[in-house]
């Protein structure tokens, strides 16, 4: 659910083999996006209040995740605008409800990914939207994932097979999308 | 209020002696002669062995103690509050999605109780290549018989659900074997939510067999305590040190118990069992302390039915072939085990492939999916060395696994085998979880495209419902953590009883090897710190 460290990491100081290749084949793109990988995760922790009991993002962290959940969840949501509201909004808070369960290590991994995000020069050049993230445009979105979907570096990969599995887990972990999926939950009267 | 009778609830009504660490105000020290890490298959078998052999016993487990009426067959509940990492751990590079409980019972309380003897072709490998005399049919045969008994392991003779029935027939169809999944459940109400821990008691999960006799005979469970590390002096461990975790279960409270004891068994998991080691800094002569860790990595299709599946509905696994076991020389190309997935909601979306229009289109057609499963039997190819288990900077273990081509051969003959079946058995179409993947609508589609497929990390999806090794047991002190007793080499009063050991993967799943080989292990230790013969099992 989570990605790979080498995105801004400035803590670990045991640092396997397979990490430091990776690290050095992303650093090998150019300065710039090296730039953006490593000052990412260390901006986002420096100026957020660390939380030892409970991940929350805010800002334009939180922003890029109300920008990618309804990309990744386009034809799910519902089209009545309160109900799409509500349910999305359900879920945003179920994402982060799922990244507080997970051990710290990939807590702060995640967190790492969405300071990354939030950064505006990484931004820019990781996923190639131009705008701020609250006024993002879904199709820069879905291309931006689309793109890492695919990538030829495993960490982009690995950060696309995060945001979907937390923002489909949470989605379809929630009853109000089980009608349009004919699910009718499990039996009832049981417990 | 559940009309259910409720074993646990009951237990702790006649007196059972847990203690759950989260509610802990102060520091702890307690003692036995046995404290066993870890309260899955391997360490509830030897705790009720150990305890009924007239030892003190404590069982230490990450997880929380919770029972039937927890159970309410909802993902967004069980998964973060019985797997390890919210069921969301990784190996290292995050290409492999791996599925451990961590409750009370172990992944036994949320397996889909599958129960097979040990594979003869495995027990041979582990006899000729890991100097392991008792592996053999014959010589395990009466502690599998003791397992089964336990576990109430039964013929399941009910029809397969509409998801086991695809497998059934389309390997029918195509002339390939299949057979019925043995399954340990008693009473069993075919609802389908093994996964979510079973609400009926019928599974004959740890949690209401081996852990209830031994905390019946005295033995005190201690529950959401992190075994953080043992204390060693010399050639012995002296305690383990436990950090007790807050009620949410990720985070440590503040507070330590210090548990000691003559003799401590790891049973924590592959992945944690050598993590926990590795932290103790315990000595480590082979070198192979964490190394040689499997995984079973297994590929998954999906096809799309005329009918309705509903994939979410009975017995999640009651159907497998092992003909693809059976092809090639077990060191020879990778070879794969065919069993099915149960199809629920939060499952199914995390392992389809894409997002959007397109995934949500696939979801809609939730009903009419049926999920099919390869898992690749690892461990026995010069090409095939499992992973290796490290710390990472904070401590906690983590599982390095490395993808490679004679892997990917397997994958690509695992995913092409299960589409021909898929469409045997009448799939409309057939879409392997691959991120470049695309609903195939018949073999010879299915066929030409899966052939082309590039395999590599992420854009193949693999998981793993069954970590192994990384403690492997071998007659050879060079080549293996633990001797055959089970003894830690380099520790006198440590044993590893857990899938941990096992030298390579098994090619079936493996609860009831795990039960089979530790009530041997159990009972030979319980002998020789008692100097009497050891109790057996229920």
């Amino acid at each position: 659910m989570a990605y790979t460290r080498d995105m801004g990491n400035t803590r670990g100081n045991t640092r396997n083999a397979s990490r430091s290749t990776s690290r050095r084949t992303f650093l090998a793109v150019g300065g710039l996006a090296a730039l953006a990988l490593g000052a990412g995760g260390a901006w986002y922790r420096a100026t957020h209040r660390q939380l030892p009991h409970g991940f929350a993002l805010d800002g334009e962290a939180r922003a890029a995740l109300h920008a990618i959940a309804p990309a990744i969840l386009d034809g799910a949501l519902p089209h009545d605008p309160d109900r799409r509201k509500r349910q999305l909004g359900d879920a945003i808070d179920a994402v982060e409800a799922a990244i507080r369960g997970l051990p710290q290590a990939t807590q702060e991994e995640v967190q790492d990914l969405f300071g990354l995000l939030a950064l505006r020069p990484a931004r820019r050049l990781l996923t190639g939207v131009p705008t701020g993230w609250e006024s993002a445009d879904m199709a820069h979105v879905s291309a931006f994932l689309q793109d890492w979907r695919v990538h030829r570096f495993g960490m982009m990969r690995s950060a696309y097979g995060a945001l979907h599995d937390l923002v489909l887990g949470a989605w379809y972990a929630q009853p109000a999308s089980w009608d349009a999926i004919g699910y009718p939950g499990p039996p009832r009267g049981l417990t | 209020m559940s009309r259910i009778p409720d074993p646990i609830d009951a237990g702790i009504k006649r007196g059972w002696r847990t203690i759950d660490a989260s509610t802990l105000e102060q520091d702890r020290t307690l003692e036995a002669d046995v404290v066993i890490v870890g309260s899955g298959a391997g360490g509830a078998i030897s705790a009720e062995i150990l305890v009924k052999s007239g030892l003190s016993v404590i069982v230490v487990e990450e997880g929380p103690l919770k029972s039937s009426r927890d159970f309410n067959m909802r993902e967004a509940d069980a998964y973060p509050q019985l797997y390890q990492e919210s069921a969301a751990r990784k190996t290292a590079d995050k290409a492999i999605n791996i599925l451990q409980g961590r409750a009370v019972g172990g992944s036994t309380t949320v397996n889909w109780t599958s129960s097979f003897r040990t594979p003869e072709a495995t027990l041979a490998w582990w006899r000729r290549h890991h100097g392991l005399a008792f592996a053999s049919g014959d010589e395990l045969a009466p502690w599998f018989a003791m397992a089964e008994r336990r576990t109430g392991v039964v013929d399941w003779l009910v029809s397969p659900n509409q998801n086991n029935d695809i497998l059934r027939r389309g390997a029918t169809k195509l002339g390939i074997s299949s057979a019925s999944i043995r399954r340990n459940v008693q009473g069993c109400w075919n609802l389908g939510y093994c996964g979510m821990g079973c609400p009926t008691n019928a599974k004959q999960s740890m949690l209401v067999t081996s852990i209830p006799a031994a905390l019946d005979h005295g033995a005190t469970l201690v529950t959401r305590a992190r075994a953080e590390r043992l204390q060693l002096r010399g050639q012995k461990a002296e305690e383990l040190v436990c950090s007790a975790l807050d009620a949410g279960g990720v985070l440590p409270s503040g507070r330590q118990l210090r548990l000691r004891a003559r003799h401590f068994v790891v049973a924590g998991g592959a992945i944690n069992t050598p993590a926990l080691l590795l932290r103790s800094k315990a000595p480590d002569p082979s070198g192979q302390l964490g190394k040689r860790s499997f995984l079973h990595p297994t590929l998954i299709s999906a096809a799309f039915f005329e009918k309705r599946v509903e994939g979410w509905a009975g017995a999640p696994q009651s159907v497998y072939s092992d003909h693809f076991l059976a092809q090639a020389p077990i060191d020879g190309p990778m070879g794969y085990m065919l069993e099915t997935p149960p199809v629920h909601p939060l499952l199914a979306a995390t392992m389809m492939s894409g997002f959007g229009e397109q995934h949500a289109a696939a979801m809609r057609d939730l009903a009419h999916l049926g999920g099919m499963l390869a898992l690749l039997r690892d461990g026995f190819h010069d090409e095939s060395p499992g992973g290796v288990v490290r710390l990472r900077g904070d401590g906690s273990g983590e599982l390095d696994y490395a993808l490679n081509d004679y892997l990917w051969d397997g994958a690509r003959r695992a995913l092409l085998s299960m589409a021909e079946i898929q469409f045997a058995a009448g799939a409309r179409t057939v879409q392997p979880a691959h991120e470049k993947g695309q609903r195939y609508r018949s073999w010879g589609e299915a066929r030409r495209e899966i052939a082309a497929l590039p395999q590599r990390a992420h854009v193949t999806r693999v998981v793993s419902a069954h970590a192994m090794g990384g403690c492997a047991m071998d007659g050879d002190e060079r080549r293996g953590v633990v001797d055959p007793a089970g003894r830690y080499r380099g520790l006198a009063n440590v044993s590893v009883h857990d899938g941990s050991l096992f030298p390579t993967s098994l090619g079936a799943n493996p609860q009831l090897t795990i039960y089979a080989i530790t009530a041997r292990l159990a009972s030979g230790l319980a002998a020789s710190l008692t100097g009497r013969p050891a109790a057996a099992l229920a």
